[in-house]
């Protein structure tokens, strides 16, 4: 499974999201120091989710970087994260 | 050092300064972007901080990723308090709520709060 799969996968079965966008990015990052090269590396999140409601950003991105700690501790090296409650402004 | 060891270090240095920014380079060399951007906010505001370059230290690089329960860099520290990572700082500026934050937490900061 690509790493976008599973991110995808994982995001769905913990947070139930209304919406979900996985974005990757790693071709803007291909040849930085410290880029891996492996073009599944840097990804963007944006997750809605009522479970989100009335957590602050702190434990909203703890709980996505949660859902997806393999990834973190693989292949992943960066991962952009917006995490909204449904009804909130999307920035 | 044990991981101990650095979980101390770690706390003595929020502990002593106001502001600590742990991130990849320093603030007037920053060698990642996201790391970049928090600096730029930094400076922006005018703020003063203590800059920790996890690339030095390999046992600091992972400890505070353990420390803070965050797994990536950067990260940053107001009064002794872990705040956030890259997208919580720049959302924050971007709400005027990180000037707010200072603001209460009584760190002296160069600008005016912002309207955004």
């Amino acid at each position: 499974m690509s790493v976008e799969a599973s991110i995808r996968e994982k995001l769905v079965e913990a947070l139930h999201p209304t919406r979900l966008d996985v974005v990757n990015e790693s071709h803007l990052h291909a040849g930085h120091r410290g880029s891996p090269g492996t073009g599944e590396s840097h990804f963007r999140v944006l997750v809605v989710s009522s479970a989100f409601a009335g957590k602050s950003r702190v434990d909203r991105h703890r709980m996505v970087n949660d859902a997806l700690a393999a990834e973190l501790k693989g292949k992943v090296h960066a991962l952009a994260i917006k995490a909204y409650a449904p009804g909130e402004a999307i920035g | 050092m044990s991981e101990q060891a650095v979980h101390d270090w770690i706390r003595k240095t929020v502990a002593n300064s106001d502001v600590v920014l742990f991130m990849k380079g320093t603030q007037n060399f920053p060698q990642c972007g996201f790391s970049a951007q928090v600096a730029q906010i930094l400076g922006h505001l005018g703020v003063t901080y203590k800059d920790v370059n996890v690339l030095e230290d390999m046992g600091i690089r992972e400890g505070i990723k353990t420390f803070s329960n965050w797994p990536t860099i950067p990260q940053l520290y107001i009064k002794g308090e872990f705040v956030g990572g890259c997208d919580i700082i720049r959302e924050m500026f971007q709400e005027g709520e990180l000037q707010q934050l200072l603001d209460e937490k009584g760190v002296s900061h160069g600008k005016a709060t912002l309207t955004a």
